[in-house]
């Protein structure tokens, strides 16, 4: 193998995959509904300064130590 | 009381008899390998790890089947605080060797006779280049992550112990590098210098890291991942990448440092240049705004200035700079296809680098106050302003015509420090100034007179080293192509050489400044350690006030 056939992908469809997925990265941040969801991540710096959430510190026993739930989040 | 994690007696003892196995197979090895070694950085690095193993050895046997503590809860701050130190450490050795290595160009007699082959420039540079990017740099980026990621995740460190395995294993492959180059260990690639064991140790560090990082990213509490953390996701994984990749050579004896490298010719230099660039876009600038989107937010007390443009920002950083790279090697063999591409990348990259400074700039917006009373604010702007300049001027520099003029001249230095000491230190400054108070739960800094201090005199500091690089650098790229009516060179080398003295002890002061006020810094951080009242809330308590 030579740089050739790397030159060759580089110039047609990886070219043109790389693009599209450049764009549609771009334009998915502007989809509709996308405000609220970038002013929320926008205010996570300023949530958890001290501790994790849900920190059980040793309660374990009485605590629920919940995590994210994923199936929740996509309801 | 009941254990919270998994962990039963039995898993510990055993995990303990496997660490003493693997640390007694090294320390073994390293004694026979400094008996065998074929030269001396070789013998004096196997001695080194001879030394940790050893030590580590005797230390778990020692400790083995003792009562461990609770795991502990809350954020995993004691490896943070490790690497403020750290930073603050290699800071100030990378910024004393380089003020040095400067003067030794302006005055040459400081190439001391007795220190020849140690401590001459050519051994000193790459002793000054990975003490300041990846000592300093590379111990500011794991710590800053680290703090990061767990409070933009709300969850602890994933990997427990694992993670002071990244830190002590960095600044292990760290020192390993730099004696290395002090006794003439080099594979003679420029910010890849280390030869091949001390890469394949580094491999591991980071893999390590990345593993951690992910970790802890799937099991976050917060359900978006902050955007500081997807520049530091890129940082790690693209850093892998360039590292291997630039890496692959093949060594003449395992008891030696010498190695081959696997690529010849142009395709050695392309590969050497794709990855020298994309340190510099993902190491030093995508792992700095990973910094720049968490703390300038947190110290101006508001949210970033739009999301949005930081997803955008992002984007097309990472899309954009791997391309960047054969701008390094105009005018040479590199077919010019390869060296246009990287032209036009380098120049298209202009928009992504002002869309983040402006993000980063106008998060400021309504508290435009705060740069006069907020010295660490200020240290922020200076740093984004730095960013906005020389990723300004590097795409400039990067056309081929400028660069028919700037390549190989002092210009190209005067760059690599307004973006070196003006962004990555200034937004290191500020960030050690924002996470000193915060990690040993102190109410503020000592003194932010001294902030202000520092501020000034590292500004200044940039200035001179930048400005005479300007002059020095253009005068230097005119007189090489100055020819006379017969088409003759008008100057010799040695008439630039001698031309740019002036130049260079400005740049030796300029250096002298930056150090300066890095010193006051350390004295801040540490009598703020030492002496600032205890924060009165303790942090199990505090409820944000944000």
């Amino acid at each position: 193998m030579d740089y050739h056939i790397l030159r060759e992908i580089a110039d047609s469809w990886v070219l043109l995959m790389m693009f599209a997925v450049f764009l549609g990265a771009g334009l998915w941040a502007w989809r509709p509904g996308s405000r609220e969801l970038h002013d929320d991540a926008a205010q996570v710096p300023f949530r958890h300064e001290d501790k994790p959430a849900g920190d059980c510190s040793g309660r374990c026993q009485e605590c629920a130590c919940k995590g994210f739930d994923f199936t929740e989040a996509l309801k | 009381m009941p254990k919270c994690n998994g962990q039963n007696e039995g898993t510990l003892i055993m995990w303990d008899w496997i660490k003493i196995a693997i640390l007694g197979i090294v320390a073994l090895f390293a004694a026979l390998a400094a008996n065998w070694a074929r030269d001396l950085a070789y013998q004096i690095h196997a001695l080194i790890v001879f030394a940790v193993a050893a030590g580590m050895f005797i230390w778990t046997v020692r400790t083995m089947g003792d009562e461990k503590p609770p795991a502990p809860v809350g954020y995993q701050d004691d490896v943070i605080r490790a690497g403020v130190i750290a930073t603050a450490f290699w800071g100030i050795t990378g910024f004393l060797v380089g003020t040095f290595i400067a003067f030794q160009l302006a005055f040459p007699a400081l190439n001391f006779e007795w220190a020849q082959g140690y401590a001459n420039f050519g051994r000193l540079r790459p002793l000054h280049t990975s003490a300041v990017i990846f000592a300093f740099g590379g111990n500011a980026l794991i710590c800053t992550s680290f703090y990061i990621v767990q409070r933009t995740t709300a969850a602890r460190l994933w990997g427990g112990n694992a993670a002071w395995f990244v830190f002590w294993g960095y600044n292990l492959f760290i020192v390993l590098a730099a004696t290395g180059y002090l006794l003439g260990a080099t594979q003679s690639k420029e910010y890849a210098e280390p030869e091949w064991y001390v890469d394949l140790w580094l491999t591991i560090v980071w893999v390590v890291y990345l593993l951690i990082f992910l970790g802890t990213l799937i099991k976050r509490k917060e359900p978006h991942i902050y955007v500081a953390n997807w520049f530091f996701l890129a940082f790690i994984v693209t850093v892998a990448m360039l590292h291997v990749v630039n890496n692959l050579s093949l060594p003449v004896s395992i008891f030696g440092s010498r190695s081959v490298q696997l690529f010849a010719g142009v395709q050695d230099a392309m590969t050497q240049w794709w990855y020298g660039h994309n340190a510099v876009g993902f190491f030093l600038t995508a792992g700095f705004l990973g910094m720049m989107y968490y703390f300038v937010p947190k110290q101006a007390e508001r949210p970033v200035f739009s999301y949005k443009l930081s997803i955008i920002h992002f984007w097309a950083l990472i899309f954009l700079y791997i391309w960047a790279g054969p701008h390094h090697l105009h005018y040479t063999a590199l077919p010019d296809w390869a060296s246009t591409l990287g032209m036009v990348f380098s120049i298209v990259l202009w928009m992504p680098s002002w869309g983040g400074m402006i993000n980063g700039l106008m998060t400021l917006q309504g508290a435009w106050d705060k740069i006069r009373t907020d010295p660490i604010i200020r240290m922020m702007v200076i740093s984004i302003g730095f960013y906005g300049m020389s990723t300004f001027e590097g795409p400039m520099m990067s056309i081929r015509a400028v660069n028919s003029l700037s390549h190989y001249t002092d210009w190209t230095i005067g760059h690599v420090h307004s973006g070196a000491l003006g962004w990555n230190g200034m937004i290191t400054f500020a960030a050690l100034y924002f996470l000193t108070p915060k990690l040993w739960n102190r109410e503020r800094l000592y003194s932010l007179t001294l902030v202000s201090w520092h501020f000034w005199l590292a500004t200044i500091g940039i200035v001179l080293y930048a400005a005479s690089m300007w002059v020095t650098g253009i005068m230097e790229g005119l007189m090489w192509r100055e020819v006379d009516a017969q088409g003759f060179l008008v100057n010799s080398f040695a008439d630039t050489v001698a031309a740019k003295f002036p130049m260079y002890v400005v740049r030796g002061l300029g250096g002298v400044m930056f150090l300066a006020g890095a010193l006051i810094m350390c004295y801040n951080l540490w009598m703020t350690v030492r002496r600032s009242p205890t924060r009165e809330s303790a942090p199990a308590s505090a409820i944000a006030a944000e």
